[in-house]
């Protein structure tokens, strides 16, 4: 564990884990986030059926067990999406061990120019555990409509770039939506919230 | 005055020249770097820091490594990433201007080939005062690694 979280925190930190084991887990409907966004009444990203980069089906229920972080980009975006994944990255190496039960899922905007095998390199790119998913332009469109995405081709040249909302959905483990973190926010803040969401059983 | 003192002087002259030559270039850039990318990426972006002595803009980018380079202006607005070309970026006197991922940055289209980390990436920044007059800056940008985060600490934002 980083330097970042002091001594006393992670006392404190371990205290409360002991105060939760002996009230049992938090399973209420609603948590309370520092910094991210409570999404524990919204039903959304429940149903999306969408492919990864081995050619395999996923769905939500493909990460039972996980704390899956789904954010929708491109990899010919410049600055959010690169910038989210390795904030991703380094939240997921500040939660130490309890890292290892978040999964980041990258869906893909862009899939006439995101092949499998750029979308797999690029992930990969800022973490080995990173997964990618792609499907057909109207796959991809029925699953961002599900999460509330918006997305629109924005004309550069000969070519495009998307403009899109950069927020990241985590789900606990037993596949609910509980929280919604806004691009603004950093890997330390990310974390904390991160960890909150773990705290759900 | 001997001989030696003249050519002192002259050496002197010469080079105050030299440095008033430079300073009265417009503009400068800094902290140039590019996104590396992953095989078959066709594009990537461009970041640096452009200071002008007096009002000048920031009309164009260009690349060898690149077919099209555009300016691209990123914005947020509740939690909606929206992109798009500018025509130009506003370069008032004597501030230092970001091109970073907050913000304004260099887009580079349909690329020659990836882009490693460590790569030296040639640009040239084109700048216009507002007499209209051009100057060209030659700037070798480092590539840096696709996860390269920003030295911005985001959390001072809001």
């Amino acid at each position: 564990m980083s330097t970042l979280f002091t001594r006393r925190k992670v006392l404190t930190g371990m205290g409360m884990l002991g105060l939760g084991l002996l009230a049992g887990c938090d399973n209420s409907p609603k948590l309370n986030f520092k910094y991210g966004k409570d999404l524990s009444d919204k039903i959304m990203g429940r149903t999306f059926k969408l492919k990864n980069t081995d050619g395999e089906t996923v769905t939500l229920s493909s990460f039972r067990g996980l704390m899956p972080v789904v954010f929708f980009g491109f990899t010919q975006c410049p600055a959010v999406c690169p910038t989210t994944l390795a904030r991703m990255a380094q939240a997921k190496k500040l939660m130490g061990r309890d890292g290892k039960i978040m999964q980041v899922v990258f869906i893909t905007l862009d899939p006439e120019r995101d092949t499998p095998k750029i979308l797999d390199a690029y992930v990969k790119a800022f973490d080995p555990s990173f997964e990618a998913l792609y499907g057909t332009p109207e796959e991809i469109a029925v699953a961002a409509k599900e999460f509330g995405i918006f997305y629109e081709k924005i004309p550069a040249g000969d070519s495009y770039t998307l403009s899109h909302t950069a927020t990241s959905f985590v789900f606990d483990t037993r596949g609910t939506l509980r929280l919604g973190l806004s691009a603004s926010l950093n890997a330390k803040e990310c974390a904390e919230d991160l960890l909150t969401v773990m705290e759900v059983c | 005055m001997t001989a030696v003192q003249h050519l002192k002087r002259i050496a002197l002259g010469l080079s105050l020249l030299g440095l008033a030559a430079h300073a009265s270039a417009q503009a400068v850039v800094t902290d140039a770097w590019v996104r590396a990318s992953v095989p078959g990426q066709p594009s990537s972006g461009a970041f640096m820091t452009v200071t002008a002595d007096t009002d000048s803009k920031l009309l164009s980018v260009a690349s060898p490594i690149a077919k099209t380079v555009q300016i691209h202006e990123m914005t947020m607005k509740d939690d909606v990433m929206r992109m798009g070309p500018v025509d130009s970026v506003p370069l008032p006197a004597g501030k230092a201007v970001k091109l970073d991922p907050d913000g304004y940055h260099v887009m580079l289209i349909d690329l020659s080939a990836q882009i490693k980390e460590g790569d030296q990436v040639p640009l040239t920044v084109t700048v216009e005062n507002a007499k209209g007059e051009k100057q060209s800056i030659e700037v070798k940008a480092e590539a840096r690694a696709l996860n390269a985060m920003e030295t911005m600490d985001h959390s001072k934002m809001h």
